[in-house]
């Protein structure tokens, strides 16, 4: 909005006039006041009371200043939730996904046809399918009496989401989220020039010098975006809760689950909310840290 | 051309300051009217002489048909609800009702009850747990029936049917908020082919903690078999206090609150002693599957393997016996349920230690229905309420499957026909003990259950014991904190 009023739009390049391009980004701004702004403000406002789901703050909440804040910094428990979030964030998105995705366009780039689209379309409908119905299966799989996996490997009474509740879930969005980086990868490979590649060869490079001379140059924006796009939706990803639920004993309870607890079912409103600003400042931090590396990488590109 | 620039000319409009405001204020006030529920109750206009003529209500419940208590839902669906609008054709009204099912944990169907009736929304007539009573009564999303639906309600005939205990399920600071559903009681229940199997009588009775443990020790030589489930993880939510935690600690004479001194009582002797039990199952004795108490499914999935003749000793509730065993609509049916499974009361830790010097010792909860403040129809919700607390209801709610009802009229024609619910109409609830009904119960409850998943966990019970002693003050103010118990 300071853009299109300010004075220096002066020259118009669109031959709108200043208030009728205001009014054009007026309804696109509205949206982002309703439905962002204002809702990131009420929570930080939220976050000051100590409102609650039932009892009588419900009805008659009232101000505890910045308690909630300074409460949730000091918890244990909001250390212990963020420390699981970072492991399940690096071992999930950053290291498995976008690892895994890579190897898969790279291993593809130049395989036939069919064994392409197959592949694909396998890695695509873990990515595809709805969260509670795959969350479903992996609760079948995962089953410590009937389990699928005990089966196949002659493990019975193995509880993997209770003995080992964060590999599981890591490894269960690993599969599921690996096909967006694939698909990004697959795209981004198809950019890089093959007569660099032969020249490369050419010279004798192995597997890895091509890897690290040629194509990866070439597609670092693709991967700093990927990284950014996967640990924004990891760090704020609820799917876990629907095979752990948290537990046990808070073993698995990544941020989103712990404001889900924390709000719904222990019914802090009020507390939750504080949590809930303070991922969002996360949230924000990691994007800039990604959106300035982006922009080094352009400006390098200029110079 | 006019058109357009009659378009232009409301876009210019819309971003005049003044009409930012208004939006932005339109929409403060939209978000804030989410959270302040203080608008004037329906109840105004009850009068039963000129009520409206087409009412329109909306039942929800924690049940649905082929799930989760599905005699009841089907009761609602098939019986309840067409005989209330055959009822209320005969006055001249025509009541449209219907019912929304329900099938999820307990804890689930009470954020999504609070939640819609915060949002200013929520059903005409609800069940919800007596211990919810306090706190949604405090955040205002209950009214004393009395205020709702009017004076009618306290000349109800039925409330003489029902015990002052029962009544008490769904009153708060002395107002009715709902009527009671029933009640229940807990027991041990036992299966008795592991028992002979194990050379254990058919009949038993532990009349200490120590019967348990030793009993336990015979079921655990038979292989595949756990020999004790007794409620010990955070996941199994309120189960775990009620059913677990509490007939232990009133079995070594303990309480939560004290109701004479109105406070609440740091954990002593009677705590660690009914923590120490779950120590003894769980860690030292190695009795039960501690493992299964930190499954999110883990109630459910116990439940199947006692019905599968894979769990020797199972705490519950009479609700086991005729919704989860009942081999017709159990949801983990066990078809030779009458002879295979036998019952027992819940011993104190040794004979007369329990509350008030008892032998044996049980606690008892109940669900009300109660109806929402914001209701259009007050008076047609009041009159479902009669109506399917009537003697003649009550008595077809059963005629599936037997439970203990709150009106006494019916429980005495009623339960001689199951032994199972007349030892607890007989026997338990004479011994019982029921929950404060204090708002800041379901957190004081969760703390409990935090203090016994980490003994089950392998935490020392006076470890846990003082965690808990922390969190209940930091919870409810050292104020209100009296010594032990």
């Amino acid at each position: 909005m300071a853009r299109a009023a300010s004075p220096a739009a002066a020259e118009d390049p669109a031959g709108l006039g200043r208030a009728r391009a205001a009014g054009i980004a007026a309804p696109a701004l509205l949206v982002v006041l309703a439905f962002l702004v204002f809702p990131a403000l009420w929570t930080l406002y939220l976050g000051t009371t100590n409102y609650r789901l039932t009892g009588f703050a419900a009805r008659h909440p009232h101000s505890v200043g910045t308690d909630n804040y300074t409460n949730v910094v000091k918890d244990p428990a909001f250390h212990h939730s963020l420390w699981l979030t970072f492991e399940y964030v690096l071992g999930s998105a950053v290291i498995g996904q976008a690892l895994l995705g890579f190897v898969i366009a790279w291993m593809l780039r130049d395989a036939a046809g069919w064994l392409k689209r197959l592949v694909e379309a396998l890695v695509l409908l873990a990515w595809i399918l709805p969260s509670s119905v795959v969350a479903f299966l992996w609760v079948a799989l995962l089953d410590r009496d009937a389990g699928t996996l005990n089966t196949l490997l002659h493990t019975p009474g193995t509880a993997w989401a209770i003995e080992h509740p964060m590999s599981t879930i890591i490894v269960f969005n690993i599969w599921r989220g690996t096909a967006f980086s694939m698909l990004l990868y697959s795209a981004a490979l198809t950019g890089v020039p093959p007569s660099q590649l032969a020249t490369a060869r050419m010279f004798g490079a192995n597997q890895w010098q091509q890897l690290r001379d040629v194509v990866f140059p070439h597609i670092r924006g693709h991967i700093l975006t990927n990284l950014l796009l996967i640990s924004l939706w990891t760090f704020n990803d609820f799917t876990p809760y629907q095979i752990t639920a948290g537990g046990p004993d808070d073993k698995s309870d990544i941020l989103p689950v712990y404001i889900y607890r924390t709000a719904l079912f222990d019914g802090q409103m009020g507390l939750g909310a504080a949590i809930s600003l303070l991922m969002l400042v996360i949230n924000l931090v990691v994007a800039l840290v990604y959106l300035r590396l982006l922009r080094e990488r352009r400006l390098e590109r200029v110079v | 051309m006019g058109a357009r620039s009659a378009r232009s000319r409301n876009l210019r409009d819309l971003t005049s300051p003044t009409a930012l405001t208004a939006i932005a204020v339109a929409a403060v006030t939209l978000a804030a009217g989410c959270s302040s529920s203080t608008s004037a109750p329906g109840g105004g206009n009850v009068n039963s002489a000129n009520q409206p003529k087409n009412p329109t209500l909306v039942i929800t419940a924690n049940d649905i048909s082929g799930g989760k208590n599905a005699a009841e839902a089907d009761w609602i669906t098939k019986t309840l609800i067409p005989d209330f609008v055959k009822a209320e054709a005969a006055k001249g009204i025509t009541a449209s009702v219907t019912f929304r099912p329900n099938g999820v944990d307990d804890n689930a169907y009470k954020s999504k009850l609070a939640l819609d009736l915060q949002s200013g929304t929520g059903d005409d007539v609800f069940a919800l747990d007596g211990i919810w009573v306090g706190e949604f009564a405090d955040a205002g999303y209950l009214k004393p029936l009395a205020d709702v639906a009017g004076t009618q309600v306290n000349d109800w005939d039925g409330w003489k049917q029902i015990p002052n205990a029962v009544q008490a399920l769904g009153e708060y600071q002395g107002k009715r908020y709902g009527v009671p559903n029933g009640t229940d009681g807990r027991v041990v229940f036992y299966n008795k082919k592991l028992f002979a199997q194990a050379g254990l009588p058919a009949d038993w009775q532990p009349k200490s903690w120590q019967d348990i443990y030793d009993a336990a020790d015979k079921l655990k030589t038979l292989s595949g078999v756990t020999p004790i489930q007794w409620d010990g993880g955070v996941p199994m939510g309120e189960a775990t206090t009620i059913q677990g935690f509490l007939p232990l600690l009133a079995g070594a004479g303990g309480s939560l609150y004290d109701a004479d001194k109105g406070k609440w009582l740091k954990p002593g002797k009677a705590f660690t002693d009914a923590l120490g039990f779950y120590q003894k199952v769980y860690a030292t004795g190695g009795y039960g599957d501690s493992v299964l108490q930190q499954d999110a499914k883990g109630r459910d999935k116990s439940f199947a393997e006692f019905a599968a003749g894979k769990i020797g000793i199972y705490a519950e509730s009479d609700y086991m016996w005729r919704s989860v065993l009942n081999p017709s609509g159990g949801t983990a049916p066990m078809a030779d349920r009458n002879t295979g499974v036998g019952y027992a009361l819940i011993p104190a830790e040794t004979p007369g230690s329990g509350v008030r010097d008892q032998d044996f010792v049980s606690y008892s909860g109940g669900s009300d229905w109660s109806i929402n403040p914001k209701t259009k129809y007050p008076q047609a919700a009041w009159d479902f309420l009669a109506f399917m607390n009537s003697k003649a209801e009550t008595e077809s709610r059963i005629g599936g499957a037997a439970k203990i009802t709150a009106r006494a009229d019916v429980n005495q024609d009623v339960l001689a026909g199951d032994p199972m619910l007349k030892l607890v109409s007989e026997k338990v609830l004479p011994i019982t003990s029921f929950r404060p009904s204090q708002a800041a119960y379901n957190d004081v409850s969760a703390l409990v259950q935090k203090a016994v998943a980490a003994v089950v966990g392998g935490t020392g019970p006076a470890e846990a014991a003082a965690a808990y002693e922390k969190g209940l003050e930091a919870l409810v103010g050292a104020g209100s904190v009296a010594g032990g118990s």
